[in-house]
């Protein structure tokens, strides 16, 4: 058998008697590849491991300095990058290593992007409950509040009068008339770039302008809503037409917000339009359909869900404006349902008032309460707007399955 | 109902560029005609001119006389759209509309141009389009479900479907199989023979397998080099074009030499 096998040529023999036997020819590919498939690899508890040294480590660092629970997490988490890194290094090889340490990175700046908004969560959370626990504090509006009760109730312990109904009505209504407002303004500008322009000067001058108008301050639009529907009333009156001579209402307000919301409805309805494939444009031409009713009956419900999305993110933008409210619709204490006379209050307009100017100013910590109770109400408002555009935008979701 | 298509010195344009040149070619009524040649030849934008579905792009125009039994679509004052109720259109890849359900994917011609149906009628269309496509029996107990919850295939039956039930003159399909597997387009193929009885249909195709299988007639396209026009080089019975072309470039084509 040996001996057969010997007179065999093997293909070094018949490569050359001059090479190098082929065993010691060191083989490329022993470079990249493993020698067992379970060698590149460190048990699952080596993590906690250096979790746990990281943590200890950290603790040591900061008492160095002086000991908080902050800088102690800091130096937990340097350290923890850090010594993982090493380890993976040492125990597994470069490439591992690498790609740990970024992904231990990328996992660090979304905790980091993340503390700020846990923060205001619980801070707004943890301050504004007891304000919104009060009983009547939704139902009643701030008429008859004045310093004594609030001087009462922070001294002798009686309950906190007072509540936020007329700045949720006026929230809601100067809100909903933005809406009213920009929302057809919006959709059909989009419509006409997406649809109608074919890239002339006047959509990349539409295009421009609603870029500017999305880094508008907001004050800016505050002031042009006063200033506009000041000159448009004044106007009205000298030609004798039965209209109030003051700007300071509702309506005003809503033109100041939409001003913010036009471009944001444009900006996300455009978008949104863009996506939908052209096929389905020429399925509907090919039929004898026309382009406005193409439009209308193809175009936008294929793009219902994202339309519907991107306008509840916009009215959850200028749901939180206070200046250009203050400038245009001022505050006041009273339930105002008219949009078309007297000052309304805001939601955050009511919370800068009880902040900046308490009721009491001796006594003002009946004000903050309701401040802040009125600041939980109102992110309650924007995330129950950002919940209703995710149903909305999954309810009107082309279907895909039902195979 | 049905209406045969007379092209005199046809020319396409995309804005300057000039995309086919000089076609005259004259398909009969209740027949079957195929379109062939290298891709980028003109065939797809020849067709798209044949129910005006070619101005639907910017810059893009068509000189020339096109006939649909004696007039011209391309004469001043011819709306477009009427033009597209005659000539209905399959695509290449299957497009039902994502928020319809079958039936009002069936519909959609109807429905789309604001007609008001009695129930009894709108089931009458669709149950005669669904069968007209062959898709009757695979769908009738789902109509309500998405259309694009088919299958490729189904899909494709349906937009025939979708086409059919608002009675054009001339279907267009436009590669109709190139996205799909050999047995839906066989059902497509055996569609398109039923079809003919009752409708003028037009097909590109890559497949010249399917073109020698389903077509009457034949033209062949192509383009000289890039850049250039595409042209009609030969337009004869479909067993000529395959077997005894008159052409050499068609002969070349044919049998695989070049393309």
């Amino acid at each position: 058998m040996s001996q057969t096998d010997q007179k065999q040529p093997t293909p070094t023999s018949v490569e050359g008697p001059a090479g190098p036997p082929a065993q010691r020819r060191p083989d490329p590919a022993a470079a990249l590849r493993p020698r067992s498939l379970t060698q590149n690899s460190i048990p699952w508890w080596v993590g906690l491991v250096v979790l746990a040294a990281a943590a200890v480590l950290g603790a040591a660092l900061s008492a160095l300095i002086s000991f908080s629970i902050a800088l102690w997490l800091i130096f937990t988490a340097v350290s923890y990058v850090i010594i993982s890194y090493v380890v993976t290094r040492t125990r597994v090889n470069r490439r591992k290593a690498t790609d740990g340490f970024w992904k231990n990175l990328v996992y660090l700046a979304f905790i980091v992007a993340l503390l700020p908004l846990v923060s205001v969560i619980w801070s707004v959370v943890s301050v504004g409950v007891p304000g919104l626990l009060e009983p009547g504090f939704l139902a009643s509006d701030m008429r008859g509040i004045d310093g004594s009760i609030d001087q009462q109730s922070q001294e002798e312990g009686t309950a906190v009068l007072g509540g936020i109904r007329h700045a949720m009505i006026g929230s809601l209504l100067i809100t909903l008339t933005a809406t009213l407002i920009s929302v057809p303004i919006g959709l059909m500008t989009s419509i006409y770039l997406v649809e109608y322009s074919r890239g002339g000067t006047l959509a990349r001058a539409i295009t421009f302008f609603v870029d500017v108008m999305t880094g508008i301050p907001s004050i800016v639009a505050g002031l042009f809503g006063a200033a506009a529907m000041g000159w448009f009333l004044s106007t009205a009156n000298s030609l004798g037409l039965p209209l109030p001579s003051r700007s300071t209402m509702g309506i005003t307000a809503a033109v100041a917000l939409s001003v913010l919301m036009i471009p944001v409805v444009v900006r996300t309805t455009e978008e949104m339009l863009r996506v939908v494939p052209n096929e389905l444009r020429e399925a509907s031409y090919a039929l004898g359909v026309r382009k406005w009713r193409t439009i209308l009956k193809v175009v936008i419900p294929t793009a219902i869900s994202g339309i519907a999305a991107g306008v509840t993110l916009a009215i959850a933008r200028v749901i939180g404006e206070t200046a250009p409210i203050l400038v245009t619709a001022g505050f006041v204490v009273y339930t105002n349902w008219n949009m078309f006379q007297g000052w309304m209050t805001a939601l955050p307009v009511y919370i800068y008032r009880q902040f900046q100017n308490p009721t009491s100013p001796n006594f003002s910590d009946p004000s903050h309460q309701r401040a802040w109770a009125a600041a939980l109400v109102l992110i309650l408002i924007v995330m129950g707007l950002n919940l209703i555009a995710r149903i909305i935008a999954a309810l009107f979701a082309p279907k895909k399955t039902g195979r | 109902m049905s209406k045969s298509i007379t092209a005199k010195d046809l020319n396409v344009y995309y804005g300057d560029f000039l995309a086919v040149e000089g076609v005259n070619i004259e398909i009969a009524a209740r027949s079957v005609t195929a379109f062939i040649g290298p891709s980028g030849c003109g065939k797809t934008t020849f067709l798209r001119s044949l129910n005006r579905m070619h101005e639907v792009l910017p810059g893009a125009r068509v000189e020339g006389e096109l006939l649909l039994d004696d007039d011209n679509i391309y004469a001043p004052g011819v709306d477009p759209v009427t033009v597209r109720t005659m000539v209905g259109m399959v695509f290449q890849r299957p497009n039902p509309f994502p928020t319809m359900s079958i039936r009002e994917n069936v519909l959609a011609g109807y429905k789309l141009n604001g007609a008001r149906l009695s129930r009894s009628r709108a089931d009458e269309i669709v149950e005669e389009a669904l069968r007209g496509a062959n898709l009757w029996n695979e769908v009738k107990d789902r109509l309500d479900n998405p259309g694009s919850g088919l299958s490729g295939g189904q899909q494709q039956r349906l937009c025939i479907a979708r086409t059919v039930a608002v009675k054009p003159d001339v279907i267009l399909m436009d590669e109709p199989c190139s996205a799909l597997d050999p047995i839906s387009t066989l059902a497509i193929e055996d569609l398109i023979g039923e079809l003919k009885q009752d409708y003028t249909i037009v097909i590109v195709t890559h497949n010249m397998q399917q073109a020698a299988r389903v077509s009457e007639k034949t033209a062949f396209f192509n383009i000289a080099g890039t850049g250039k026009p595409g042209k009609m080089i030969e337009y004869d019975d479909t067993h000529v074009i395959f077997n005894n072309p008159s052409n050499e470039q068609t002969e070349r084509y044919v049998s695989g030499k070049f393309g």
